[in-house]
């Protein structure tokens, strides 16, 4: 019945509007269709939140795997499958194959897509050629490529209906994040922070591919689309120049700020908001000044890209803390008052929740107790720090300077969250967060700009703290206090974007490859199964034919593969170096503890790649049917 | 190419490589035996003349070593993974080192290398015209090749040789340099 009404709505729409109009509405009417999943984020908010309640805490002991499906690539797979009407569209890492999937036909192939690239863009893709999704509106598939194409693609059968250049791989420049399609326009950023990349966001008309506007994260007024007057951070006009005022000369034009993570809106302020990532270099002696709008929320005019207000998270950042993480949009009570927020967890271990609004600091709290390398955020509005961390001096890699090794900063480079998303439910007003529970050494030194080659300028080693062996935490946080409701700890970070249902259940996927159903109240595990390869990709749910079932892509990769393939370096390690340079006994053997740690009490820091193995796979699940 | 080391300029590795292509492997000569048997303004060298390692009884390496650990975690461990050990899609060099030589090893840093299978397309950039790699690459031999024979374990070299003046001359040349 559901799916009449739903048909005879857009009918209804197509035959009284035209063109963009109808888009938004057809895109809107699916979103508010918990059957379908047609936006990275569930919804336009990123909530990750599904009304769907078949599967529920009381019966998902019982969850099965119904059926899988290989991508046949064996890089890592970030990001989800949307599903859209009857037709599962699941992407790939590089190439970017796409895969159209008749859910009506036991996932027969309906079609497939995969572009032609130059595979030298392999090599400028930090972190491994992972992809975070497609987006859908106006009948179309959009795929935002490796090498920063941006191809709209007919949703019935797959053939190109245009296709743009957003960027130059040359220099660096690579796309890996999942667009956005709001109203007449798709949204995307750009990749390569360690490759000194300017970064923007990119606004196209969904019809033509036309660029509507360009957003640039550094350089003169003009280009970062603000008015010197209105536009605000916390509460302030920003002036004139104010990016082009905090670098030394034309730094800026290799500032970095790129913008590969998440993008959401607001319909009623008309407002889209993301995150700008690191200033390049990672050498913070390099680059004198906060930065400016490296490591940045940014909410943006939908239709002309005008910045309505900005917050920087870490000023002048010195240990690569991006802040591209997902904006959350909820609406909650603070203090008795109706509050549109903006909940945030940054790479740089704070819980931030903004009034969306108008971009009012409201909460930063640390989403690990581990973090370290500050101990709060100034929260007192009239001094002139406000809204500044308070930096610890020991980690500071600034103060130590060049060609000194700061030891012990938590988190690592990673961040306590990276680009995995968390979820968040209505029900409980908790955001289900996947955390990593790392520190790091951290060593700047001078390096030299090169077009398309890394310019990162610092050595760094990863750990867990002292003492502890699980490198991840799946934790439940309130927004509006700023605390940790709950924390299962895991061996791995948790690299794999969370769902939370009304069915009570909260899923999330392992580095090890497990599946794992909690309980959203209380994080009791509830279900886990382990898929074919470790998961960095985001649980999604559908219904199909009366049925619900969860979505997961699994394929070990991303900067996990890289600095968790090996395992990280254990603290005893360390210690036997420094027991051999005192004398106290001979040099370590080489891995002597790593790699016979076993499941002991060091087990935490053994190898991913003792647990799992390279693989592109989707495995769905669903309650068994009697 | 203005690097040069003591037998054999960047352009003629690179020349070496692309003649032999992806046979290379099977051709190249093995590293040898990394005994340091001469030293040259602070680059210790090996029965051969190639560059390698010196780690005293009290765990201090010298400078190329250190060197090349800082510049190895700068460069190439965003692929190659920590202390040489590889990521799910790159190799661990301090394997790929047990069988990899000096001259190999130029070419294939100056002039990447291309490995395009069904499933996992790998792909190494040339490095030929980043500074930040080819003023370093003796170093990051020295410090990979020390960590393939087990000379050095995982983790930060905590005593090393001081930066030698000569070394330091050059690097300021090479940096420096068009």
């Amino acid at each position: 019945m559901r799916r009449y009404l739903l048909a005879t709505c857009i009918g209804a729409t197509a035959l009284f509007a035209t063109g963009y109009a109808s888009a938004n509405d057809d895109l809107t009417s699916r979103i508010a269709d918990p059957s379908q999943w047609v936006t990275p984020g569930r919804d336009f908010a990123n909530t990750r939140f599904s009304q769907l309640k078949q599967i529920n805490v009381d019966n998902v002991h019982k969850l099965a795997p119904a059926w899988t499906f290989s991508t046949g690539v064996l890089r890592g797979h970030e990001g989800a499958p949307l599903v859209v009407g009857d037709v599962m569209y699941v992407h790939a890492p590089f190439p970017n194959t796409v895969f159209a999937l008749d859910l009506n036909n036991d996932g027969k192939i309906l079609w497939k897509f995969e572009p032609k690239q130059d595979p030298n863009v392999i090599p400028v893709m930090c972190c491994d050629t992972v992809n975070r999704g497609l987006a859908f509106g106006d009948g179309k598939i959009f795929l935002h490529q490796s090498d920063t194409t941006l191809v709209a693609l007919d949703a019935k059968d797959g053939k190109v209906v245009w296709s743009i250049k957003d960027g130059d791989p040359s220099k660096g420049e690579t796309g890996t994040d999942a667009p956005l399609v709001v109203k007449d326009k798709v949204l995307i950023g750009v990749s390569g922070g360690e490759f000194g990349v300017r970064g923007w966001v990119s606004a196209y008309n969904i019809k033509d591919g036309k660029l509507a506007w360009r957003g640039y994260s550094e350089g003169p007024d003009s280009d970062l689309i603000v008015d010197p007057e209105k536009t605000t951070s916390l509460g302030k006009p920003i002036g004139k120049d104010s990016s082009l005022k905090s670098w030394e000369g034309d730094q800026w034009k290799i500032g970095g700020g790129t913008t590969w993570g998440w993008h959401s809106y607001d319909p009623q302020t008309n407002l889209i908001y993301y995150g700008s990532g690191n200033p390049s270099t990672w050498n913070p002696k390099q680059r004198p000044g906060d930065n400016k709008w490296s490591m940045t929320i940014w909410a943006r005019d939908l239709d002309t890209g005008m910045t309505k207000w900005v917050y920087q998270m870490t000023p002048h950042d010195e240990w690569d803390f991006d802040g591209v993480n997902e904006m959350v949009l909820t609406d909650q009570k603070i203090d008795g008052k109706d509050r549109k927020l903006l909940t945030h967890f940054d790479r740089n271990g704070f819980g931030y929740t903004l009034d969306r609004v108008t971009g009012e600091l409201l909460v930063a709290q640390k989403f690990d107790p581990a973090v370290n390398w500050a101990t709060g955020v100034n929260m007192d509005k009239s001094s002139p720090d406000f809204g500044r961390p308070i930096r610890v001096k020991a980690m500071s890699t600034e103060a130590n300077g060049e060609d000194v090794n700061t030891q012990g900063v938590c988190p690592a480079a990673l961040g306590t969250k990276d680009e995995q998303p968390a979820a968040y439910s209505p029900e409980t007003e908790l955001f289900y967060v996947p955390t990593n529970h790392v520190c790091m050494d951290y060593e700047p030194f001078k390096v030299s700009y090169t077009a398309g080659q890394p310019y990162v300028g610092a050595t760094l080693s990863m750990f867990p703290p002292q003492g502890e062996k699980n490198m991840g935490n799946m934790i439940a946080w309130d927004g509006k206090t700023g605390k940790i409701a709950w924390s299962d700890p895991e061996l791995f970070s948790v690299w794999s974007g969370a769902l939370a249902t009304a069915g009570g259940v909260v899923f999330y996927g392992t580095l090890e490859g497990y599946l794992k159903a909690v309980d959203a109240k209380t994080g009791k595990e509830l279900y886990k199964f382990k898929t074919p390869s470790g998961i960095i990709g985001n649980v999604m749910t559908y219904e199909h034919g009366g049925r619900q079932y969860v979505a997961i892509l699994s394929g070990v990769g991303g900067w996990a593969g890289i600095g968790l393939a090996a395992g990280l370096l254990a603290p005893q390690q360390a210690q036997a170096w420094h027991n051999a340079v005192t004398g106290k006994e001979n040099m370590p053997e080489k891995n002597k503890i790593v790699g016979t740690a076993g499941l002991g009490a060091v087990g935490g820091y053994a190898g991913l790649a003792e647990y799992t193995s390279l693989g592109g796979t989707l495995t769905v699940f669903a309650l068994p049917q009697d | 190419m203005t690097v040069t080391n003591g037998k054999l300029t960047l352009s003629g590795a690179l020349a070496l490589a692309c003649a032999l292509g992806s046979s290379l492997a099977a051709l190249a000569d093995p590293p040898g035996d990394p005994k340091a048997v001469t030293e040259e303004k602070g680059m210790w060298k090996d029965m051969n003349g190639d560059p390698t390692y010196k780690v005293d009884t009290d765990g201090t390496v010298d400078w190329f070593t250190y060197s090349g650990f800082r510049r190895y975690h700068s460069e190439c461990h965003v692929c190659h993974g920590p202390d040489g050990e590889g990521s799910s899609y790159a190799p661990a060099l301090a394997n790929s080192l047990k069988t990899v030589g000096y001259a190999e090893f130029y070419g294939i840093v100056a002039g990447g290398r291309k490995n395009l299978g069904a499933g996992q397309e790998k792909v190494m950039p040339a490095f030929g015209d980043n500074k930040n790699v080819t003023c370093y690459l003796n170093d990051m031999y020295v410090y990979l090749r020390a960590r393939s024979n087990d000379a050095v374990p995982r983790g930060r070299p905590l005593k090393h040789a001081e930066k030698p003046a000569a070394y330091a001359e050059a690097e300021d040349k090479c940096m420096a340099g068009g």
